[in-house]
């Protein structure tokens, strides 16, 4: 079972290979508010398309069309080159979509391993005396996580206990014991500080070497230049850039995701405003 | 990477893990607040009245611990599961009601209206979750509702077919001995009689903890009450993981029902309002939070049995049954302030 994940990694030469997932031109509407429109994205095998946008760029919608939470009004969805309209996020479980939400990804009070197999927990037995397989469980669960490079003490401590870094980890480590083919994460740096976020870059590079395609929702343009293939940047409901990685540097890329001409008026705006009355404070503790 | 993957084989043991004693794993165990409190009030009865540490008076308490712990334990699946169900207290007395007047207007043997009730209960629990997760108010609301439609209607009802607020007897009907070795007959050992409502009690509890342990089911009773959006991300069928949670109070209502139809043979269409609350209580003494996603049948079960030794307890010391409320309003704040701590303990995250 555990070279599921491993057996993807023969990705055929780029250039001739169909992606994984790709969306063309999609587009979303609540009744009569554009929550997403005319969004192209492309997640190969092996790789890592980041989604970078600010609060309401449209990037949860994007996030739930991927993960079979929502679907779309328009334009074309594929899954390995086949016209796909998820109708659940079991469906998109079953056809190797694995999506880690940023707080919903696991139950806090229970342990580890039962938040390791929910959903999917192996059994043993028949009829009434069908149960899960504890031991496996707890056994697998602490074989997986190690492999990821995660180090448990105790796979029976509620999931709570663990730092929020660990948390992305164990559903990242998760998803691809799973059998993911493609791994959807939505913002897993978003709350965490410098060095966790640096430890969960590394699980989503370890995901991404053992071949899986990723899909990095941020909006923190440091952490997508680390490990990203491609960026697509949302800006209102709308796409306003989609670039190769060796099309772009960091500070263009940072500069797009700011929002490019109106960071300058903003510093423009900034410095034009009136200096604060420092010295009636001044004397304040 | 899987070639150097450890096989998962490996023991999931570390020596970062102090051995752990058993007292230390206890203290962490959800039944750790009902299991104390249980002993303190054995001691204080056994210290106050005299009478109570006699064989005859223990297979008393055991027999009113036993009636509450059959829905108590129900009822704290429920509750890990996120959900109340305040229509718990009637629909016991709705399956009495069925069975009996079923079995005396329509047949000539009581199990045809024991079975006809085990159905209609079970259609009621299938109601109260459906409701729930087809609509959006909470549970509180939509039980609350299934609690005054059943009272309205049972009192309605009997009115309507038996003319006066209680059902017909039916000792006389075909069945109704060998039903009420069932629900309600008497095991005498040594020369204490035993109810069988405390076997009935004993299955509810094994039964319980095996699913909520040991299945798929109990884990995702788990997921749906401490976290129900992560589960159902992750595929957990929520809808019906919470409908058969409402079954399992309904089944309970049902053995219930028919230990109160069997054991007094007529039925007062007026009874069980108010229990619902001394099921929750018994529940939540017993480590079950009122938030969902933690909890466990045997707390539940410890639960009923504070019931059961303070209800009889007060009655062997010779005090004012009144005290009663009281001691059950002190047992439920000190078991809600351990659960806070508990539930801090455990989710003392970031």
């Amino acid at each position: 079972m555990t070279t599921e994940a491993a057996d993807t990694t023969e990705a055929p030469a780029p250039g001739d290979r169909t992606p994984l997932v790709e969306l063309d031109a999609v587009s979303k509407y609540y009744g009569n508010i554009r929550a997403l429109e005319g969004v192209s994205l492309e997640v190969h095998a092996g790789e890592i398309s980041c989604v970078l946008g600010d609060n309401g760029a449209g990037k949860s919608t994007l996030i739930k069309i991927i993960a079979g939470l929502h679907q779309h009004d328009a334009g074309t969805f594929r899954i390995e080159g086949e016209d796909t309209r998820l109708s659940s996020p079991r469906e998109a479980l079953d056809r190797g979509i694995a999506t880690v939400y940023q707080d919903l990804a696991v139950v806090p009070l229970m342990p580890v391993w039962r938040n390791f197999f929910l959903g999917s927990e192996p059994t043993k037995g028949v009829g009434p005396l069908k149960r899960m397989d504890v031991d496996v469980m707890r056994r697998t669960t602490h074989a997986e996580l190690l492999r990821m490079g995660i180090d448990l003490r105790d796979v029976d401590q509620p999931i709570g206990t663990l730092s929020g870094g660990e948390r992305q980890c164990v559903a990242i480590a998760r998803a691809v014991y799973f059998g993911a083919k493609v791994l959807v994460l939505d913002e897993p740096t978003a709350a965490l500080g410098v060095k966790q976020s640096g430890v969960v870059l590394k699980y989503v590079a370890a995901a991404r070497d053992a071949g899986l395609g990723v899909v990095l929702i941020t909006h923190n343009p440091h952490h997508a230049y680390l490990v990203g293939n491609r960026f697509v940047l949302l800006k209102r409901g709308t796409m306003s850039g989609s670039h190769a990685r060796d099309e772009i540097t960091l500070d263009e890329l940072t500069r797009q995701m700011a929002g490019g001409s109106e960071l300058d008026d903003l510093r423009h705006e900034l410095e034009r405003a009136p200096e604060p009355d420092l010295k009636e404070h001044g004397d304040a503790p | 990477m899987s070639t150097t993957a450890p096989a998962p084989g490996k023991p999931a043991t570390d020596e970062r893990l102090l051995k752990t004693s058993p007292l230390k794993k206890f203290l962490g165990r959800p039944e750790l607040g009902s299991v104390v409190g249980a002993v303190a009030v054995f001691l204080f009865f056994a210290v106050v009245a005299d009478s109570f540490l006699r064989a005859a008076s223990l297979a008393t308490v055991l027999y009113a611990a036993s009636t509450i712990g059959i829905m108590a334990v129900p009822v704290a699946l429920l509750m890990i599961g996120g959900e109340f169900d305040l229509s718990a207290g009637v629909m016991v007395t709705t399956s009495a009601l069925i069975s009996s007047m079923f079995s005396y207007q329509m047949t000539a043997n009581v199990w045809v209206g024991v079975g006809v009730s085990l159905l209609a209960t079970l259609a009621i629990g299938v109601f109260n979750g459906v409701m729930l997760i087809r609509t959006d108010p909470p549970s509180f609301i939509i039980t609350l509702g299934t609690f005054l439609m059943l009272t309205g209607m049972n009192l309605g009802f009997t009115k309507l077919i038996s003319g006066t607020v209680s059902t017909k007897s039916i000792s006389d009907m075909e069945g109704f001995s060998s039903a009420k070795d069932v629900f309600a007959s008497t095991i005498t050992i040594g020369d204490v009689d035993f109810k069988i409502t405390i076997v009935w009690w004993l299955a509810m509890i094994a039964v319980a903890t095996w699913i909520l342990l040991r299945t798929r089911a109990g884990n995702w009773i788990f997921a749906v009450g401490g976290g129900e959006q992560a589960a159902r991300a992750v595929g957990v069928p929520v809808g019906r993981t919470k409908i058969g949670l409402y079954m399992g109070v309904a089944f309970g209502a049902w053995v219930s029902g028919q230990h109160l139809l069997f054991n007094y043979d007529v039925v007062q269409s007026g009874e069980g309002v108010g229990n619902e609350l001394i099921y929750i209580i018994a529940a939540v003494i017993g480590g079950c939070l009122i938030t969902g996603g933690y909890g466990s049948a045997v707390g539940a079960a410890v639960g009923a049995l504070i019931f059961g030794m303070t209800s009889k307890g007060i009655v062997y010391a010779e005090w004012n049954p009144d005290w009663f409320k009281f001691f059950l309003g002190a047992m439920l704040l000190l078991a809600t302030l351990l659960n806070a701590w508990v539930r801090k303990r455990a989710e003392a995250t970031k």
